[in-house]
């Protein structure tokens, strides 16, 4: 075959070469990653041996940053500094910030609140950013060598804004996602794949911050969620808070300081676990001024004040089997089983609630803690590449979760893009002009199930200029929203009545804009500018490695779509790449990148083309079912 | 080549009609997934996986337009140059108009006595209203390809569709 030809010797990877691939979930209280490892998903373990990692950064004077176990220890003598649970404020304002007692100096900040450390000011992104990157060195110590990518979960009801502050904490650690899975997908993943599950099951995943409920089909390798709902500020927080604010009341304490505040919560935590498995437990804190302080709670106690927060989940399963289209009167035929993940699952009361709902008892065979990294690895696998022909193979087919739309006249909400709409999704509407002779039009993208703007989550302002001035509502602006497979929104208006263009596209970016990644990535470097730019050209050599890469095995299945010419000039600009990529010329391996993913774009058109059609043919429906 | 230009049914490689085996609808929406979906591209160059997203998009739509009887109906009828206007185009027949404020009156009065087998009685009768009007629009579009036809009564499942919702909303509310 000519294809062999183009390729240099001792240059094409091997065939069955594992490319290192992860999988990570960036919890609220702690965090894992996991990887294959010979055909199985386990969590990579610490030194110490634990597969968690405590989602806790604290900030040294020294310029020391500790990360896990050792910075939460440190949470009760600096607690300014020792941030955690800092997922509840990614993608956050101040007021959102600022909803729960917590010991930290919030600054705002446009698009997402700061917090200020004796190593100045952080954004949530930095934070999550070096939880992320222990975690990365983990698994890179762990598996030996480099990661080639990783699969991040997240809450699947995370709006867009916590979605991209997710996305900028991983790149900023390093890491090159794959994809943003949702958690409840993840851990379907995990036991669909384990158990052979086929039927309509419900993940119900309580964390320590954050509340999903989801609702899929499995059937024959593919995934399907049909609804999904949830809380991204609800956890097993709020549980400890509603303990914390037990305490402070049987004991009459005025304001607490942040030492005593997070003694307290620590105190509440362990008390709550406790009550999982007895029937009594106290919450035992020393408070400044008032010496050690025991109060007894007992699990009839604890689950009367937590109750609400038990009903809300609930309400949201409701919302969610409606969703669904499921009957709740006959719920229990129509679910094949419910799952529960989360380490706040443990609490017996939710447990019997889902059982009492759903007519049958919640499985649980899975760690609730692993399950979603175990997920999210397995799917880091498939994605890297690392499946043959004899490897089973999935489809995951995820909705958006929350509505999305346009502020239209009388601060009302336009919806575009309905909730649980399955992704990748695109769809447009057209709006048009109210004055005489206007040339431009302001455009307010919220995201929410609310009619009024006001109530509604602003994702992002913009402006489309330079519309033709016409007579009132003769101009027509579409305006294109499109969520990709990470549920990340775009948004297009252009204005098309008279051909001359007016068009503007944004991706909603909550403050952070590219300039201020790449001043956080150089901060994390130090100021050795050398770093940046040895970091840059290893991530080009990378860039060009993948390119040449798809394009080979591009190559092998469809070379037959290409004539001799082209063919040749493919080979051509292929060796160009390889040849650039040995060197250390920045500017020139971008620029032969370039010229070759341009050469290769209809040649990718094709191969969709045929791909397209042999789908169609159903010669391939017998690899997914 | 441009799957752009291709109707949802062409794209799906589904014959055009009304009546629809909805299971080959599902197994075709799954199959080409399975093939252009961009997770299959996590590692493809950039073309590629601008290409999958493209076609993966349109496969969503394809399969919720046509998932749908409302929706692949007026879908049709557009096709066939009688596009519904649900927003601009009101006009309904007198008796349709005088149902509709029968059903309404009982909505209300259902809401009001909390009346469960009411409700009930109702989203039957919706249901059933319903099975008319696809028996219509299939004899409309399938056979007669009468599309002005078939858009009104499109209009007015349309309708039945909107006010069925407003019904299992009440019944919600009512916890039934």
């Amino acid at each position: 075959m000519a294809l062999l030809q183009i390729s240099e010797p001792g240059m094409s990877p091997e065939p069955h070469q594992r490319r290192l691939a992860v999988g990570i979930d960036l919890g609220t209280t702690h965090s894992l990653v996991a990887a294959v490892k010979s055909g199985m998903a386990e969590a990579l373990r610490d030194a110490q041996d634990s597969p968690l990692l405590p989602s806790v950064v604290r900030y040294r004077e020294t310029g020391q940053i500790e990360v896990g176990q050792g910075a939460l220890d440190g949470a009760i003598e600096d607690p300014r500094n020792t941030i955690v649970s800092v997922k509840r404020f990614m993608g956050r304002g101040l007021i959102d910030a600022r909803r729960h007692r917590s010991p930290y100096t919030f600054i705002d900040s446009p698009g997402m609140v700061k917090l200020a450390t004796v190593a100045g000011e952080r954004s949530p992104v930095e934070v999550s950013a070096e939880i992320l990157r222990t975690l990365r060195l983990r698994a890179e110590a762990a598996l030996g060598g480099e990661l080639v990518g990783a699969v991040i979960t997240v809450p699947a009801y995370f709006d867009d804004a916590q979605r991209q502050a997710t996305k900028d904490a991983a790149r900023l650690a390093g890491l090159d996602v794959l994809r943003l899975l949702n958690e409840p997908t993840a851990a379907a993943i995990a036991y669909g794949l384990d158990h052979g599950s086929e039927g309509v099951y419900a993940v119900y995943d309580l964390g320590g911050g954050t509340f999903d409920i989801s609702i899929l089909r499995l059937a024959r390798g593919v995934f399907e969620v049909i609804a999904t709902g949830g809380d991204t500020a609800l956890g097993g927080d709020d549980f400890d808070r509603r303990l914390a604010e037990f305490f402070v009341q049987e004991n009459a304490l005025d304001e607490l300081s942040p030492q005593d505040l997070r003694r307290v919560l620590m105190a509440a935590r362990r008390c709550k676990e406790q009550l999982s498995t007895q029937g009594e437990a106290v919450i035992e804190a020393s408070i400044a001024g008032r010496g050690l302080l025991v109060t007894l709670v007992s699990a009839g106690q604890f689950r009367a004040m937590t109750a609400d927060l038990l009903d809300r989940t609930l309400d949201a399963v409701r919302r969610a089997l409606r969703d669904s289209a499921l009957s709740l009167s006959d719920v229990a035929r129509e679910v094949a089983g419910v799952v529960l993940v989360g380490g706040s699952t443990r609490m017996p009361q939710v447990g019997e609630a889902l059982a009492q709902l759903f007519g049958k008892a919640p499985l649980t065979d899975l760690d609730p803690d692993q399950v979603v990294a175990l997920g999210a690895a397995m799917q880091a696998d498939l994605l890297a590449g690392n499946h043959s022909g004899a490897d089973p193979d999935w489809l995951l087919l995820d909705v958006t979760p929350l509505s999305l739309g346009l502020e239209t006249m009388g601060g009302l909400v336009e919806r575009i893009i309905a909730r649980n709409s399955t992704i990748p999704v695109a769809r447009a509407q057209e709006f048009t002009t109210f004055k005489e002779g206007q040339t431009a039009m302001a455009l307010h993208v919220v995201q929410g199930e609310r009619e009024l703007v006001a109530d509604c989550r602003s994702l992002a302002r913009f402006e489309l200029r330079g519309i033709p001035p016409m007579a009132a509502g003769a101009a027509r602006i579409r305006v294109m929203f499109q969520v990709d497979a990470d549920g990340l929104l775009s948004v297009t208006a252009r204005e098309q009545s008279q051909g001359i263009e007016a068009s503007i596209e944004v991706k909603p970016s909550y403050g952070l804009s590219d300039d201020d990644i790449a001043r956080m990535l150089k901060d994390s470097f130090g100021s050795a500018d050398v770093d940046m730019k040895a970091r840059a050209l290893r991530e080009q050599q990378v860039d060009a490695d993948r390119l040449l890469e798809a394009t080979q095995v591009a190559l092998e299945a469809d070379a037959d779509l290409l004539d001799a010419a082209e063919l040749d000039d493919i080979g051509q600009q292929m060796r160009a790449l390889r040849a650039a990529a040995r060197g250390d010329d920045s500017g020139l391996i971008a620029s032969v990148l370039d010229a070759l993913s341009r050469s290769t774009e209809s040649f990718a058109a094709r191969r969709m083309d045929r791909a397209v059609r042999q789908a169609l043919a159903g010669r391939r429906l017998d690899d997914i079912a | 080549m441009d799957f752009r230009s291709k109707s949802h049914f062409e794209f799906l490689g589904l014959p055009e009609s009304y009546q629809l085996d909805l299971q080959r609808l599902q197994q075709a929406y799954l199959r080409l997934q399975a093939a252009v979906h961009p997770d299959r591209f996590a590692r493809a160059g950039g073309a590629e996986h601008r290409i999958a997203m493209q076609l993966a998009t349109q496969a969503n739509e394809a399969n919720r337009t046509l998932a749908d009887p409302a929706r692949r109906a007026a879908y049709l009828c557009e096709l066939h140059g009688a596009p519904i206007q649900a927003e601009t185009n009101t006009s309904m027949s007198s008796a349709f108009l005088i149902e509709q404020m029968g059903w309404r009156e009982s909505l209300d009065e259902a809401r009001e006595s909390k009346d469960p087998a009411a409700l009930a009685g109702l989203d039957r009768l919706l249901c059933d209203h319903r099975s008319r009007l696809h028996v219509e629009i299939a004899q409309a579009i399938d056979l007669d390809h009468d599309y002005p036809r078939a858009a009104d009564a499109v209009r007015r499942l349309m309708f039945i569709d909107k006010f069925g919702a407003e019904v299992a909303a009440a019944q919600d509310t009512l916890g039934a």
